[in-house]
């Protein structure tokens, strides 16, 4: 297995300016590094506001670093994100980079089980195979049947974070962004979910989490990083 | 750190460069002293779909208008990778051939379905027309390619033969997807296509829509005001004002993190439910 | 032949149209034959009847009359209808030409909806009365965008009519003014004759113009063009048959009219080409029906 790290994150700072505020500059953090190797769970520590979650964003290109790179090894090449064209990221994002968020973005009218077979549809696995391990994913994630047919829209909180944890966890993403994944769920499906990132480090994943639970958290993390040792100066 | 230094020079070297389905260059379209739209220049990929939005006279449905072939621009060129002549300003190409190339390679499905469909003849004849006008003179074929269209664009297929003002509005914009695919474009441009429909009907539609682009690999260019459709569709937009483009990006990026005034200030007026 | 009136005070031009006009008229003929199907603009008159009564055909026949020609006028086939009587009585009045009702002897037969069923031969002129010379119009209003269609020879919306038949009927139904390619390039209306009537077209020996008054639009087919009636690879282009004969002189292959008798419904079928009928009648042919007292309103042939 390649021992080249598949996130480095180098000089990265973000400053969010609110030109309809009188350009108000909120300095988020600044000269950031970090590099996450296979197999490694690195856990963002740090206060609520401290940036986690923008770092989190940064590295996913959803914001726009104002300086800094953010290269992800994809296809045996360093991407840089916060360089790279829109189909670029979105094609890292379709094979390397995946992403699970607090919230579920609900695509009216789309099943439960269409929404979980997505991501293994944009990468061209046939929709029976696509059906089957979405079907074994939300066994496992103990989301019931009945549900599979419905949009999630009008699910509790839990239902749809373990919409959202099958959805990302149905492919083997080489490199995944975790953002609160268990925030909603109770202690087995808890259980549940960090099995499926112990199995995916197991493989050689590289992961960033950002997890509340202490629990949780203890159970990945291979390393904690602090997020507010790069707090910029307002 | 090695493999990164070494790549650093080229980081994405790696990437696939397909060759731009449509390159804009420098377009400029004005009327008199009006400027429709200025020095507008961009890339589009096999399979991209890409959102212009904007407020109501930003110059995006002038943009659109001259990229795809309706408006002749003051300034700037229009490249498409036409199958007959490769990468060609559209523009330079004479009528007859520019006709063709629009016939055959692209689709226009209009926020207005009076404006893209016939409605003198039925629906099902419609969605066939462009079959015809590639050449295709055997009936039974073209009624069964319509057939499966009008399946695809889940319209009752027992309703082939009604014209389309006998079709509500969110189904006459299904004949005018199906009229528009049918004959396989390479890139569909689309006005406000879920413009003038109920909220229910839009949402069916933007499904439909969503689901054909990811099975076709179509490239689309999609214009449209509504930043949850624009969201729902677009792998990038172009955010314009007063004709210009004053943001471009993934479409996520350029929603959740906007970097111009204007952009924040359109991202930030969309309410919430 | 009605010999020539030969009226000594004529209060009108010679053909009634003046000389700079007929002029006018035979350059978009000439510019009409010399590209077979596309439709010539000219500078349509006003006549001496209504628009819609034929006034393309009246000057057309009118640009091209001279003393020396024979003129036969056809209505639905019939030289004994009103109008067809009207116009023929016209040509004789301002043309001071000889007027016929036999095919084989006009030098110019003007018509509205038929082709005779005798064969034309070389030196015939037939003229056709056009109400709406673009074949296309029922699908695209319009005209700038019709231009473009025939410029470019983009004709599959011509098609779509077809397809809407087939649709509705299993089976390409409509049965006058049935779509032609001239010479594999031009689309063309061919006025609205019968189907049956579009073979005839094709190879044709004589010149056949078409005016059409009210669009301000003159179209040609010279002599020995080819003519292909628009179809369907899996549904071919048919003429129309008829179970019956003629019921008056027994014709199989000509194109039959169809006549109710009396209030019980009681109807035949005759020859829509009174000429050919009467000539078959007086050659000994007879239907089941010969005799019969509407075989007796007609003339015997000259």
């Amino acid at each position: 297995m390649s021992t080249l790290p598949l996130i480095v994150v180098e000089d990265l700072a973000k400053t969010f300016v609110l030109h309809n505020a009188d350009s108000a500059a909120i300095p988020v953090f600044e000269r950031l590094s970090l590099e996450v190797s296979p197999g490694e769970c690195v856990v963002l520590a740090g206060e609520s506001g401290v940036g986690k979650s923008t770092l989190m964003r940064s590295i996913y290109g959803n914001y726009l670093p104002t300086q800094g790179s953010v290269r992800v090894l994809h296809d045996g090449v360093y991407v840089d994100i916060t360089q790279a064209l829109p189909h670029q990221v979105l094609d890292v994002r379709r094979r390397t980079l995946g992403y699970v968020s607090q919230f579920l973005r609900v695509i009216p009218r789309i099943s439960t089980l269409q929404l979980v077979m997505e991501p293994l549809l944009e990468n061209g696995v046939s929709s029976e195979e696509a059906q089957a391990r979405a079907e074994t994913l939300l066994s496992a994630l103990r989301l019931p049947r009945a549900h599979w047919d419905l949009p999630p829209a009008t699910f509790s909180g839990g239902e749809q974070q373990r919409v959202n944890i099958a959805r990302s966890f149905i492919r083997n993403y080489p490199v995944m962004l975790l953002d609160e994944p268990t925030a909603s769920l109770d202690a087995e499906n808890r259980a549940i979910v960090v099995t499926l990132i112990q199995e995916a480090l197991g493989r050689g994943a590289a992961m960033i989490g950002i997890f509340h639970d202490h629990d949780v958290r203890d159970a990945v993390a291979t390393r904690l990083f602090g997020v507010s040792e790069f707090k910029a100066a307002a | 750190m090695d493999a990164a230094v070494l790549t650093k020079p080229h980081p994405t070297s790696g990437m696939t460069q397909a060759a731009p389905l449509l390159r804009v260059s420098n377009l400029t379209k004005s009327y008199g002293h009006v400027v429709g739209c200025r020095d507008v220049s961009f890339e589009l990929r096999p399979g991209e779909v890409l959102g212009i939005v904007g407020e109501s006279g930003s110059g995006k449905t002038t943009l659109l208008n001259a990229i795809s072939g309706k408006l002749p621009p003051s300034a700037g060129k229009v490249e498409f990778d036409t199958s007959r002549f490769g990468l060609t300003d559209i523009y330079g190409l004479n009528e007859p051939d520019r006709r063709r190339m629009q016939r055959e390679e692209w689709g226009f499905v209009h926020q207005n379905p009076r404006d893209g469909l016939r409605m003198r003849v039925s629906g099902g004849a419609n969605v066939a027309e462009p079959l015809m006008n590639l050449g295709d003179r055997h009936y039974g074929r073209m009624r069964a390619a319509t057939i499966e269209w009008l399946e695809r664009v889940e319209l009752d297929t027992r309703r082939i033969d009604d014209k389309p003002r006998n079709f509500s509005g969110g189904m006459q914009q299904r004949i005018q997807v199906a009229r528009n695919l049918i004959h396989g474009p390479r890139l569909v441009f689309m006005d406000e296509p879920t413009g003038g429909l109920d909220v229910s009907v839009q949402a069916r539609l933007l499904d439909l829509l969503r689901e054909l682009v990811r099975d076709l690999g179509l490239a689309v260019i999609i214009v449209t005001h509504d930043m949850a459709v624009a969201r729902l569709m677009a792998d990038r937009l172009l955010v314009m004002k007063s004709g210009f483009v004053v943001e471009t990006g993934l479409t996520d990026q350029v929603l959740d993190d906007p970097q111009h005034p204007y952009t924040q200030l359109l991202v930030s007026s969309v309410l919430q439910i | 032949m009605t010999a020539r009136p030969n009226e000594p005070e004529r209060y009108y031009n010679y053909a009634y149209l003046d000389e700079q006009t007929k002029r006018m008229i035979r350059r978009a003929i000439l510019k009409a034959l010399a590209i077979p199907g596309y439709q010539a603009p000219f500078g349509s008159r006003e006549m001496p009847v209504p628009y819609g009564w034929g006034t393309g055909g009246i000057q057309l026949t009118a640009a091209i009359i001279g003393p020396d020609d024979v003129y036969k006028c056809i209505d639905q086939g019939a030289d004994d209808t009103t109008n067809a009587v009207s116009i023929r009585r016209f040509f004789a009045q301002v043309a001071d030409v000889a007027t016929t009702e036999e095919t084989a002897e006009a030098t110019i037969i003007q018509t509205r909806h038929r082709i005779p069923e005798k064969g034309l031969t070389e030196g015939q002129v037939l003229v056709f009365q056009v109400p709406q010379p673009e074949p296309l119009r029922g699908l695209e209003a319009r005209e700038t965008e019709t231009r473009a269609m025939h410029a470019y020879e983009e004709y599959g919306l011509q098609y779509v009519s077809l397809y809407e038949s087939v649709a509705a009927h299993g089976y390409i139904a409509s049965t006058v003014g049935y779509p032609t390619m001239i010479e594999e390039r031009y689309l063309m209306s061919p006025s609205p004759i019968p189907k049956f009537d579009n073979p005839k077209l094709g190879q044709n020996p004589a010149i056949l113009l078409f005016g059409a008054g009210r669009e301000k639009r003159i179209y040609a087919v010279p002599p020995y063009t080819n003519v292909r009636s628009l179809d369907f690879e899996d549904h071919p282009f048919e003429t129309q048959t008829w179970e019956e004969d003629c019921a008056l002189c027994g014709a199989q292959e000509s194109y039959l009219d169809e006549v109710v008798l009396d209030d019980s419904g009681e109807r035949m079928f005759v020859c829509s080409d009174s000429n050919f009928c009467a000539e078959r009648r007086a050659a000994g042919h007879a239907g089941p029906m010969a005799g019969h007292q509407l075989a007796a309103l007609d003339k015997e042939p000259a």
